[in-house]
């Protein structure tokens, strides 16, 4: 049972409160007419299933309902960082050390 | 009182209360504070039980969890439960207890003649045998196999007990209460930290309890225990947790106690839970989990009254309790001369202690001579005698060749022994952290924390009483400080005595026996030898882990804390290789075995999943209607009156509606609120339709695709005003739709200012529908003019219901007029009962879900999940209609066009009827070409939807079918067990094509 | 290969089991392989085993960053059933069907397919409406499946309470006969002693570190822990793992990785006769020759490669088996572990070349792929030594998600209303 931080609510809470809602930061392609299948499957299917650091979305269903970022290592489970819907991705390097620790 | 085995004075046991239990049917007395083992042991009883594989005779080995041979049933309230150690069982007065794994009786076992056939039973042996012939491994082997495994009997009827499940917080949770434990719980303590403190013992104080050669403080170590546990007793900031294993240690310092909280009492009040479930979120931990004893691997070492030195003292000092009269002490480490010191000092004639080591201490040596104890250094015990207890045992000689030279023989009645220590890694490795090997300590040790852990005492192998105290504090402060900020002037106690020693021995002891004909058990429960380790190694099996499978060593209920070390030295030996390359398994959840009730809780009956009830649901069970469950909810499925059945009830209740007028609730639909300025632009984008043109007042059924393109959801849309929607949904589908909605709403389109708000439950429905529905419901409504002009089909109003503000839908899911009433749920069994009681009077009827389904089949209105499966677009089931073509894009519209959802071929909704009308499909069913298909042919397309049609007075079924808009007018077979069905294919509206019946 | 039998067990009883060889080799690897298979679990394994004795390619090395049968071949709840829905998909499972029926007379090893027969449990009107299309669909296609009222499901199970009173009362079940459970470390074992008689190299403590593509874009080679082995083709059989490899060789797949929890109750006298399977309360159980019961959990929600689960996923199963046995509450677990489970979007595997010439992926089994361990070695073999799929793989393609040609035995299963 994670312990997952909600940057909307600015507090911790339980797993169950949210829902894990799969990799971050896949946009869907806004031109249906333009996209080939290619992209489409892109969009639908592939993911990256990265051993180590993801970026993914959390939504806090029993709380405020919102989206969010988060930074999991898929090893560890730990979660290095919290960030809200529409923030770019943090980068590893500015990460504090003691991040997710 | 006859316990012959009990000491005249001392432990802790109770004297002045005097318990009756009973073994196998024997009355017995112990006391209170006793363990049951150490009742038994009171009443000379070491015999307790029968080995899984061999059904070698057994006796007590330990004082703790770790307890591998005796595990006994428990008779409690008609039934019993299996496989408790004899060691946790706390007595209590009227407990029966019974054997296991034997038969007829414990000291006559047929099942003993595996002892015998042994030579034909190796490590692994069923892997190459019980192959011929074929048909005899389900009907002949398995089943003999099956009868001879396993321990205890099940329990046979339902647990009436309950569980309890509490959630806590803390700063620093501290498992273990031995001497490290308690000092790290009260420098957490003091420092005004949150503390649980937890142990799986009735008691507090660990190896203390069994301490006679110490001191705390110039105190008993017993006293000491006693005024620390009160000291953290009195304080607010520290809950106490005897009874209670830390089992399981989670992702982000998540750890979860079994308490158990009635076991130990003979009359417990039924209102407490039988164990409580702490899953308790930890800022630290501390482990303090301390060490176990290790058994020596010498031949026969598995004879009842073959004994832990550790728990030969512990019985001795802590329950008072004897193991012999006269007790041989082998060993390789210094703390088992303490036990031969204490059972000497008792009165026990003490016959050898038998040291492996060539130089044991000499300061031992000069207190057992002063004893007047034998001393054999450079021994080691090569065998035992006695059938259901020692009786003897040969000793051998380490010679410089490293051969062993017969040592004699030597009478005794029990033999304690001692190989050394093992610190209790589990909890730190089921935090995922990595054990380091020692070789200095011969052990494994924490490593590195990847949690907020620590670990303190004899649990990383800090030993001995004084350094134990010091470690335990330290660690507590450091925890304390760390998950609170928190410190304190701590005065540490100082103990006096209680050394540590040293030695220790891995793997099996060298002897002078047939090594072929002797077995020196490593895994007493499951009957693993140091032959069978060796033998797993000589075939391959050079991973622990296969090791591990192959022999089922470490695979018993002590999950190998007791076996793993020695079985990984033999391995090591056996391959030439250090044991760091050999590994250690996974130490896993749970700590000790866990009762599935604990996981469950409260968690039976209606408690095991919610059941949402609708406001006609106690008017639906005083009118006799049956219910069927839809996800969670309880819905109606039909009204039978007296003497009706289900098709009889469902064909009057039809045969009303088109008639006249009937009465649905429809309240379980989802409902979702769309709200905003650009509440049409997102149902745009959500739905397959147009939403932009639709007018306020007016409905549109929506089509909802998941981007893949193919069917979710659907349901009716009514527009309230500009910027307000009133969204249904399917009933199961209800939640995902809304987290799909805002899905896309928060992550793709946060452009749109919308408001999304579940209101199923907000909402009571009525449906009325009917040709009669207009006049029915006319006396109720004000504020809405009903006529067809002014209220069209596909309308919305608001209004009142009986003088309550209610939206009026003129939709229909059943091809007549209908209207759906809907009303705050506060008045929800106003409306029904209103509606209800006048409707039988007009001649109408309420109808459940079975008559819905056959009226909108009639009509060809799909189900979504039952009609389509999430593998059918919009096209397949000939919506086409639906979608808003000129759209740009909407959820699904991408998707569409790939290439296998656009192809020739594909499966298409269409109707059935059978040649023959009073044939009913079955649902389900497949469709085929061919009258008789061969085996293995592909089916066409199968039944989605069949009933029996009261309007039409004959059957009717929907379908979906390869290429079907095309074959309207084929002949297709449904291919049953007793003969293949002719139907033709047909249009999917069976009743009022043109929809006259709607428009009124 | 020493040929196992009991005569041969009672003849080294009498040399006190000192003459037993191994039962595979541990060898150094070879400079090349005509075939490298990533992966020595069940499916790698079994898939080395028929390349060597059905196509003749003994040129093999398994390669295994563990121990052979440590993934989730050794950590399932090994089920073994046939009766999937769509055409393709009972194909599969059933050619494995027809595999394990004479298993451990293949091998030589015990692997104890016992045909106890699965049930699965309907509770709700969808279900029974579900469970009848299966049998209807299963029938058609030579599946063994068959329907039960709830009195002659109590009569096969007699555990089973059909008390019409509880939460969600028993309406009845699809019963496989066929179906039933195998001693998963045994299937692993007698594969690798099977492949390992007919020259197969299988090199365990050997993490696959690369894969080498040749100009062309074509496999060359894998670089591993042992260093470089050269290879006319590569075989990915990786399961939670293969989106790491596959990342090596710059293929992208449909995969998500997610830790599935199982786990046992101290082993009891026999209280269960057959597999219990229900999909609407997540539970499935059954009881082991060892007497232990087994129990199968969810999966969590989240991508990991931790093999560790949360407590709540344990919980919710134990609910859902007390719910339905409320006798075994009393009993305990003795053992709860966890596997990483590879899903695909349609819940099916793809077994199929890749777009790299000479790559094979075997993967997406999720939480069912015990079940087809021979079956799916059978037809991977088939697809890497003919470079073309066996008829029945073909419709297993990872080009299935961009055309939407899909195996969804997920939505089949859909609920709704």
């Amino acid at each position: 049972m994670l312990l997952i931080y909600c940057p909307y609510c600015q507090v911790e809470r339980a797993e169950v409160e949210f829902r894990c809602g799969g990799e971050a930061h896949i946009a869907r392609p806004s031109d249906p007419e333009k996209t080939t299948d290619e992209d489409w499957v892109e969009f639908l299917y592939m993911r990256a299933n990265t051993k180590g650091v993801i970026a993914e979305r959390w939504r806090h269903i029993h709380g405020c309902g919102r989206f969010f970022n988060a930074l999991r290592d898929t090893v560890s489970d730990n979660f290095l960082t919290f960030y809200k819907t529409g923030e770019p991705m943090p980068t590893l390097e500015t990460l504090p050390q003691e991040a997710g620790k | 009182m006859s316990q012959p085995f009990r000491t005249e004075k001392g432990g802790r046991i109770d004297r002045g209360e005097e318990l009756t239990f009973t073994f196998d049917g024997e009355e017995f007395h112990g006391h209170k504070g006793d363990t049951l083992a150490s009742a038994l042991l009171a009443n000379g009883v070491h015999l307790v039980g029968r080995s899984f594989k061999y059904h070698r005779p057994r006796g007590i080995l330990s004082s703790g969890s770790e307890e591998p041979n005796a595990l006994v049933g428990i008779y409690r309230n008609g039934d019993q439960t299996p496989n408790l150690r004899a060691t946790q069982i706390e007595l209590y007065d009227g407990l029966e207890a019974i054997s296991q794994n034997r038969f007829p009786s414990l000291g006559f076992d047929v099942g003993a003649v595996n002892d015998l056939l042994s030579p034909l039973f190796p490590a692994g042996f069923y892997y190459k045998t019980f192959m011929w012939p074929k048909s005899f491994w389900d009907r002949v082997y398995e089943p003999i196999i099956r009868s001879a495994a396993g321990l205890g009997k099940p329990p046979r009827t339902p647990d009436q007990d309950t569980y309890a499940n509490q959630f806590a917080h803390c700063d620093v949770l501290v498992a273990g209460s031995g001497p490290s434990g308690l000092a790290a719980a009260l420098a957490a303590a003091e420092t005004g930290a949150r503390v649980i403190l937890c142990d799986e013992q009735a008691e507090c104080g660990g190896s203390l309890l069994s301490e006679s050669n110490a001191s705390i403080d110039g105190k008993d170590p017993a006293n000491w225990v006693h005024e620390t546990v009160a000291r953290l007793s009195s304080m607010e900031n520290v809950t106490l947790l005897p009874r209670t294993t830390a089992f399981g240690y989670f992702a982000h310092n998540f750890v979860a106690l079994a308490e158990r909280v009635t076991d130990h009492l003979a009359e417990p009040d039924s209102k407490l839970p039988r164990e409580r479930l702490w899953q308790v979120r930890a800022k630290e931990v501390v482990i303090a989990a301390g060490a176990i004893e290790r058994p020596m691997v010498f031949p026969e070492n598995d004879r009842p009254g073959i004994m832990l030195a550790d728990a030969g003292r512990t019985y001795l000092n802590r329950y008072g309790v004897k193991v012999g009269h006269k007790v041989l002490v082998a060993t390789a480490c210094d703390t088992a001369w303490q036990a031969a010191f204490d059972l000497a000092d008792h009165g026990v004639e003490v016959v050898a202690i038998v040291d492996v080591r060539e130089t044991p201490p000499d300061n031992l040596i000069a207190i057992a001579e002063a004893r007047g104890i034998r001393v054999e250094a450079g021994c080691v015990v090569t065998g035992t005698l006695g059938r259901k207890r020692i009786k003897s045992a040969l000793l051998g000689r380490l010679m410089t060749s490293g051969q062993v030279a017969s040592g004699g023989q030597i009478d005794c009645d029990a033999l304690l022994m001692s190989g050394g220590w093992t610190p209790t890694v589990s909890l730190y490795s089921q935090s995922r952290g990595k054990v380091v090997w020692a070789p200095e300590k011969g052990a494994f040790l924490p490593g590195i924390s990847v949690q907020k852990e620590r670990s303190t005492g004899a649990s990383k192998a800090v030993y001995g009483l004084q350094a134990c105290l010091e470690d335990g504090y330290a660690a507590g402060e450091a925890a304390a400080t760390a998950a609170s900020g928190k410190t304190a002037t701590i005065t540490y106690s100082s103990a006096y005595g209680g050394e540590a020693g040293s030695g220790g021995i891995l793997g099996a002891l060298p002897h002078d026996r047939n090594a072929s004909r002797v077995k020196a058990f490593v895994d007493y429960q499951n009957d693993v030898t140091a032959k069978d380790v060796k033998l797993a190694v000589r075939e391959g099996m050079h991973s622990i882990e296969h090791i591990k499978r192959y022999t089922t060593t470490g695979m018993a209920t002590d999950q190998g804390r007791l076996s793993n070390m020695n079985a990984l030295e033999i391995a090591s030996g056996t391959l030439d290789k250090p044991v760091t390359d050999v590994g250690l398994t996974t130490f896993r959840q749970p700590y000790t075995p866990t009762t599935f009730g604990l996981f469950a809780g409260i968690s039976r009956g209606d408690f095991f999943d919610a059941v949402r009830k609708t406001a006609s649901h106690e008017w639906v069970v005083q009118h006799g209607g049956v219910f069927e469950d839809v996800s969670q909810w309880k819905r109606a499925w039909y009204f039978p009156k007296p003497g009706e059945d289900m098709h009889a009830a469902v064909e009057r209740e039809c045969r009303t509606v088109r008639e006249s007028v009937g009465l649905f609730d429809a309240s379980t639909l989802g409902k979702i609120e769309v709200v905003g300025p650009d509440a049409a632009e997102f149902l745009e984008r959500m739905y397959t339709n147009p939403w932009k043109k639709l007018a306020p007042g007016r409905c549109r059924y929506g089509l909802l695709l998941n981007d893949a393109g193919f069917i979710v959801d659907d349901g009716v849309i009514g527009r309230l005003a500009e910027d307000r929607f009133h969204v249904t949904t399917t009933t199961g589908g209800a939640p995902n739709v809304l987290a799909t909605m805002e899905d896309y709403l928060q992550t793709e389109w946060s452009d749109l200012n919308v408001w999304l708000t579940s209101t199923t439950e907000q909402y009571s429905v009525a449906a009325v529908q009917g040709p009669k529905a207009r006049e029915f419901i006319a006396p109720f409504i004000e504020g809405i003019d009903l006529s067809a002009d002014a209220f069209p089909h596909m309308s919305v109003k608001e209004g009142t219901f009986c003088g309550v503000p209610c939206r009026l839908f003129r939709i229909s899911f059943t091809g007549e007029l209908g209207f759906e009433i809907n009303v705050s749920r506060r008045y929800g069994e106003m409306m029904w009962e209103t509606l209800a009681t006048e409707i039988e009077k007009r001649g109408g009827t309420p109808y459940g879900t079975e008559t819905m389904h056959v009226l909108r089949a009639e009509k060809g209105y799909i189900i979504v999940g039952q009609d389509t499966d999430g593998t059918v677009t919009p096209y397949d089931a000939g919506m086409g209609w639906a979608i808003g073509k000129k759209k740009f894009d909407f959820v699904g519209k991408r998707g569409l066009a790939r290439t296998d959802l656009v192809a020739d071929g594909r499966k298409q909704f269409v109707g059935l009827l059978t040649k023959d009308p009073k044939i009913r499909l079955e649902e389900g069913a497949q469709i085929t070409t061919s009258e008789n298909p061969a085996t293995g042919t592909a089916a066409e397309g199968h039944v989605t939807s069949s009933y029996y049609s009261a309007a039409l007075e004959r059957t009717i079924a929907l379908a979906i079918v390869k290429n079907g808009h095309a074959r309207e007018g084929q002949t297709l077979y449904v291919p049953m067990p007793e003969g293949s069905i002719p139907v033709e294919v047909t249009g999917t509206v069976f009743y009022d094509k043109e929809g006259a019946q709607l428009n009124v | 290969m020493k040929r196992y039998s009991f005569l041969e067990l009672a003849k080294n009883a009498f040399s006190a089991h000192q003459n037993w060889g191994r039962q595979w080799r541990s060898p150094e690897p070879k400079a090349e392989y005509d075939v490298v298979i990533v992966g020595a679990g069940g499916h790698g394994l079994a898939t080395a085993y028929y390349l060597a004795s059905e196509h003749g390619i003994r040129n093999v090395a398994v390669i295994e960053k563990g121990w052979l049968g440590g993934g989730n071949t050794g950590r399932n709840t090994t089920i073994v059933r046939s009766n999937y829905l769509w055409e393709e998909s009972a194909a599969l499972y059933n050619h494995a069907i027809g595999l394990w029926q004479n298993l451990s007379q293949e091998l030589n090893y015990n692997v104890m397919y016992s045909a106890r027969g699965v049930l699965m449990l309907a509770h709700t009107v969808h279900d029974v409406q579900s469970a009848q299309r299966h049998i209807h669909a299963n029938r058609l296609a030579g599946v063994q499946n068959e329907w039960l009222t709830p009195e002659q499901a109590k009569d096969y199970c007699p555990p089973l309470n059909i008390e019409k009173n509880i939460r969600y009362p028993v309406m009845g079940a699809a019963l496989q006969r066929v179906g039933g459970t195998a001693r998963h470390d045994a299937v692993a074992w007698g594969y690798a002693r099977g492949a390992d008689a007919l020259g197969v190299d299988i090199i365990q403590n050997c993490a696959v570190t690369g894969i080498r593509r040749n100009q062309n874009g074509s496999i060359e080679g894998v670089e591993t822990a042992k260093g470089y082995i050269k290879a006319k083709k590569v075989g990915v059989v990786a399961a939670g793992h293969t989106s790491v490899v596959m990342d090596m060789a710059g293929v992208r797949l449909p995969l998500e990785s997610f830790p599935l929890q199982a786990l046992v109750s101290e082993p009891v006298k026999p209280a269960f006769p057959c597999v219990v399977m229900s999909n609407t309360i997540h539970a499935y159980i059954s009881q082991s020759d060892k007497g232990e019961l087994v129990i199968g959990a969810g999966t969590d929600q989240f991508v990991s490669y931790s093999q560790a689960g949360g407590i709540h996923i344990t919980n919710h199963t134990i609910d859902a088996i007390c719910e339905l046995f409320p006798q075994f509450r009393r009993m305990r677990m003795l053992r709860n572990w966890g596997g990483i489970v590879d899903t695909t979007p349609d819940r099916s595997p793809i077994l199929s070349k890749t777009p790299v010439p000479g790559l094979f992926v075997n993967c997406g089994w999720g939480t069912g792929g015990f079940k087809a361990t021979p079956g799916s070695g059978h037809v991977f073999a088939h697809t890497i030594a003919k470079d073309e799929p066996h008829p029945i793989n073909a419709p297993f393609t990872i080009d299935r998600f961009r055309t939407g040609r899909l195996i969804d035995e997920a939505a089949a299963a859909a609920v709704a209303h």
